[in-house]
């Protein structure tokens, strides 16, 4: 690499930590505001903990609760064991349809699945139509890095730019972020009013009504959910919830931890297909992918609890610095970090456990009380228990990586477990990190340039 | 049982083993029906307009005056069919194509109920709000809340709502955060909110 590239990175890099650090920064002030206001903040992070471990310990009777209650409504649910045979059912009803194209609303689960390169094997086009991720998908070379805001390590500058280049071309859009924001809606508009098939993912699907939620803010969900003839919703076996009532309390959680305000600007609920409104026809996939892998793992399984409000994410050091893309997932962060190998099993990740400094901070923060700093000790436990039991190349690194990391710092994040009043997983912690640090291997490099190295940087 | 199906639900049930612990609910957060309705038309009109949502309060009597010196001269209104007397012309949604609802200016429609600590409008799909495709094309939604409707907080709103027609939650005028995460009106939806709130 010429010197020349290589600066160009590292400058595109600084660029992209401060964009980060910039949003990050706003957005976690924001969310201090919006949950202070609620003086029952933490009986309603209680709720949401408890709801979503019933819902997991009682699934399968909740999944056939929702597969009842949509079905009696007109819709049809499917079964998808793992990401190809939930694209092979969306393709399966595009052919169907006679349709080339899909309209979609930002759905992690459909991106855990590329779901839309399988579609576009099969000739058939998916085009994304939330602003940020028209921002990724319009650059060839981009990805998200932010489970919200994709575009997070985007400032308006360089939107104004790619737009001008692409959808806006030939046009001046001037500075106003509404000036860019019109661009896509002039770009979509047409779209919207005439392909025949929404895709959309779901945060919330209620097991006693068959009710299906979309959380959003544009407006392209309510595009998608309402104007196309079929919908097609892809939803993640955990987004089950027991109970209509179950509502009150995540839709006071998802958006004050998400865009750290009181309410999104729109959310969609509907329930099977309604005469004279929306879809003539609704798709319900519920996709396992991994789920009861993840679900398998007594400490590892309340990582399926996530509702996806990124608020670990904003608050997390490691992220603020590497950025959402080094996460190598859809799902950065400290979910990521525990979510990831989880899903995809630990061989296929076994680093990412380690992408943490054990802070605490997003415990705090996370509205469903998901205990990420004990989650990623209990992988790392796993991680190094299985590759010694190997004895490979791999698991020799592998120890040296967990060496490096059995430093000072991490005994002082222990002992800030300790302060944070859950004493026993400090002193679990502890023992595992004793053993670690009593590897022969030294470190054979820092997480930092272990992390440029695989990120294949440097 | 389709066998994906089966698969899955055997997956799950071994992952659980044979008694997996279903923990009770603590619902110790403020429920519905726990919050005074005092002061809930000024606090529910403070945050709808932190929203970037103009705010109109006036009387019964007084609400098709409002709309016509919102609108002014010339527009094409779309309203629910059976709506109320505005005074003015109007297209009723006898089933508008998506075509036709683009080609109107605006569109004028009842919600259901309204929430004062978010600043929320729940619209049902029927009578009162139209059908979702109504408020969603035209550029311009002028929404009615009778002030009896305003609930104080969203457990009262879940309460009152239900599964049987599609809702639309409506904080606010369509906006994006994804551009240095500042709320911009305009995207998709609606990107002018009037709120009409009568008493
Ligand atoms: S782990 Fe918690 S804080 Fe992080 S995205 Fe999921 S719900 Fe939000």
């Amino acid at each position: 690499m010429s010197f020349k590239t290589a600066a160009r990175e590292t400058l595109q890099d600084a660029q992209l930590r401060r964009n980060i650090g910039k949003a990050t920064t706003l957005i976690r002030e924001k969310r201090l505001r919006a949950v202070a206001e609620l003086p029952d903040w933490e009986r309603l992070r209680d709720a949401g903990e408890a709801i979503k471990a019933s819902a997991m310990a009682t699934l399968p009777e909740q999944l056939e609760r929702l597969e009842a209650a949509v079905t009696a409504a007109g819709g049809t649910v499917h079964w998808a064991r793992d990401g190809a045979e939930a694209n092979a059912i969306v393709a399966s009803i595009a052919k169907r349809v006679g349709t080339d194209e899909v309209i979609k609303v930002k759905s992690l689960a459909t991106d855990e699945i590329e779901l839309n390169e399988a579609l576009e094997a099969e000739g058939i086009h998916a085009l994304e139509t939330d602003l940020a991720e028209l921002i990724v998908q319009l650059n060839p070379d981009d990805k998200q890095s932010h489970i919200l805001v994709p575009a997070i390590h985007r400032n308006r500058a360089e939107i104004r730019a790619l737009f001008e280049q692409t959808i806006a071309r030939g046009q001046s859009l001037g500075n106003e972020a509404s000036a860019i924001a019109e661009a896509a809606r002039l770009h979509l508009r047409n779209k919207f009013l005439t392909v025949p098939m929404a895709v959309s993912g779901a945060n919330f699907g209620i097991a006693e009504t068959g009710t299906i939620g979309v959380v959003e803010s544009e407006g392209n969900g309510r595009m998608c959910l309402t104007l196309p003839r079929v919908l097609v919703t892809l939803m993640g076996i955990e987004k089950v919830l027991p109970s209509w009532q179950d509502l009150e309390v995540f839709l006071q959680l998802l958006p004050r931890s998400s865009t750290a305000e009181r309410m999104n600007p729109y959310t969609s609920l509907w329930t099977g297909v309604t005469p004279d409104d929306g879809p003539r026809e609704f798709h319900l996939i519920l996709l396992d992918g991994g789920r009861t892998q993840v679900l398998e793992d007594e400490v590892g399984r309340a990582a399926l609890h996530c509702i996806r409000c990124s608020a670990c994410l904003n608050v997390c050091p490691v992220y603020e610095r590497v950025g959402g893309q080094a996460y190598e997932s859809v799902y950065p962060g400290p979910i990521g970090a525990i979510l990831t190998p989880q899903l995809r099993g630990l061989d296929a990740a076994p680093s990412l456990p380690w992408a943490s400094t054990l802070c605490g901070a997003c415990y705090e923060v996370c509205p469903v009380k998901i205990d990420i700093p004990s989650i990623l000790i209990h992988l790392r436990g796993r991680v190094v228990r299985e590759e010694q039991s190997k004895l490979t190349p791999e698991a020799l690194a592998m120890k040296g990586m967990a060496a490096a990391f059995a430093t000072r710092r991490r005994y002082e994040a222990a002992q800030r477990l300790a302060r944070l009043g859950r004493g026993p997983l400090a002193k679990a912690a502890i023992p595992g990190w004793t053993a670690m640090r009593d590897l022969p291997e030294p470190p054979k490099e820092t997480f930092r340039d272990w992390w440029k190295r695989e990120r294949g940087e440097g | 049982m389709s066998a994906a199906k089966a698969e899955i639900l055997t997956r799950i049930r071994d992952a659980l083993g044979p008694s997996p612990v279903v923990p009770e609910i603590p619902r110790g957060y403020r429920a519905a029906g726990s919050i005074a309705h005092d002061g809930v038309v000024e606090q529910f009109c403070a945050h709808v307009a932190e929203y970037r949502a103009t705010v109109h309060r006036v009387a019964d009597s007084e609400v098709a005056f409002a709309v016509r010196a919102i609108l002014g001269e010339g527009k094409r209104v779309g309203v629910p069919v059976g709506f109320r007397d505005l005074g003015m012309p109007v297209v009723e949604d006898h089933g508008l194509s998506v075509a036709e609802l683009d080609a109107l200016d605006a569109v004028v429609t009842g919600s259901a109920l309204a929430i004062a600590d978010t600043g929320t409008i729940a619209l049902v799909s029927g009578a009162a709000s139209g059908r979702r495709a109504l408020t969603l094309v035209p550029d311009h939604h002028i929404c009615l809340v009778a002030a009896s409707s305003i609930v104080p907080s969203v457990p009262d709103a879940v309460a009152a709502l239900g599964p049987d027609a599609p809702i639309t939650l409506v904080s606010g005028p369509s906006a994006t955060s994804d551009i240095e995460l500042d709320r911009v009106e305009g995207v998709h939806g609606p990107r002018v909110l009037d709120v009409i709130v009568f008493a």
